[in-house]
């Protein structure tokens, strides 16, 4: 089964969306989070060096899936796969999805034990997904 | 050149970038209030004062590379914004760059920041004119290595390199932002200095004056 990693510029947000993630899961996906600055939980930014030991935490030999909130979050969590080795890389993916939704449902598909690429489909598909009914 | 720039060398120059990054919290973040979020000022001052104290503990490694990668895991966890994983990039690349061990040459020195600009275009994906810190530091770089090749001294290449980003940073002001939020503003980003074009000058300002006063000739 695959891992997930949630990297937000806000702390909060990353645990925010951690708790909705983990909720769809069911408790079986693992899940980390790397939110806001390492030296305190209340400064706003993205930082390689925790989101490389959220992958770590996460890690499983399956891969694990980056999902991202915006802008330098992406440069950041690029950063942390070159700080990787080699094949640990090899096995981790960022992902194009809008955060919530594409956390919500990946851990949904992730549970169900479907592997890296389908999971990240799934979650990419919810870019184009409508939230108003009247816009289907 | 007879003298090789030490670890030590290495570490009073970003001390004095940091001192310089500091003062200029002001003006950087002027500069980002004008085409940005106002945050570069800020956050180079946080990552700077995360290296000052990190570069005044005693315990530093005397291995260029091992030094380099501190420089650069300590920026990557204390600045913030595009600018952290950005320089985090351009010393954690520059760390990979050929060293004599406890110290680097003035083509070593060259390579290293060649090094460095490769990094950032990758993880930036930002061109020249495109109003970076690229436009700064690919003249600066491009200046040193063909005042290297011309046999120059350490003080004329480092010079040279000061001017190119000195002119590179000046440029800025005459183009449109292709890249990084100030892109929003397409054609009013024009008559504005690109902050991070104007941090990353300060690397080569300073190391123009620690290098030569220390005797990297």
């Amino acid at each position: 089964m695959i891992g997930l990693v949630i990297v937000s510029h806000s702390a909060r947000l990353a645990a925010g969306v951690h708790e909705l993630a983990a909720q769809m899961a069911g408790g079986q996906v693992a899940i980390g989070q790397a939110g806001g600055l390492s030296d305190d939980g209340e400064t706003l930014g993205t930082d390689a060096s925790r989101i490389l030991s959220a992958i770590e935490e996460v890690w499983c030999e399956d891969g694990v899936l980056l999902l991202m909130d915006l802008g330098s979050a992406v440069m950041s969590a690029e950063l942390a796969l070159e700080m990787l080795p080699e094949h640990r890389r090899r096995n981790c993916l960022l992902s194009n999805a809008p955060l919530v939704e594409g956390a919500i449902v990946a851990a949904l598909h992730a549970s169900l034990g479907e592997p890296l690429q389908a999971v990240n489909a799934v979650a990419e598909a919810a870019l184009s997904a409508p939230k108003l009914a009247n816009n289907c | 050149m007879a003298q090789e720039i030490t670890t030590n060398q290495l570490r009073k120059w970003l001390l004095a970038y940091a001192a310089r990054i500091i003062e200029n919290e002001d003006h950087l973040t002027e500069l980002d209030t004008a085409i940005g979020d106002a945050d570069h000022g800020v956050n180079m001052r946080r990552g700077m004062g995360k290296l000052q104290e990190r570069l005044r503990d005693e315990g530093h490694s005397e291995d260029v590379s091992a030094f380099l990668r501190s420089v650069a895991m300590t920026l990557i966890s204390g600045v913030g914004g595009a600018a952290g994983p950005l320089y985090g990039t351009f010393f954690l690349r520059a760390a990979t760059s050929p060293t004599n061990g406890s110290s680097i040459d003035l083509e070593q020195l060259t390579q290293m920041f060649r090094y460095g600009l490769d990094g950032l275009q990758q993880r930036g994906k930002a061109q020249a004119d495109d109003k970076t810190m690229i436009d700064t530091i690919q003249p600066a770089v491009e200046a040193m290595e063909a005042a290297l090749a011309a046999h120059q001294s350490a003080a004329v290449v480092l010079a040279a390199a000061r001017q190119a980003a000195h002119l590179g940073m000046k440029h800025t002001i005459e183009i449109e932002a292709r890249k990084g939020r100030a892109s929003y503003l397409g054609p009013h980003s024009i008559g504005h200095q690109d902050p991070g074009a104007t941090s990353a000058y300060f690397l080569f300002e300073t190391a123009a004056e620690v290098f030569t006063i220390t005797g990297a000739d």
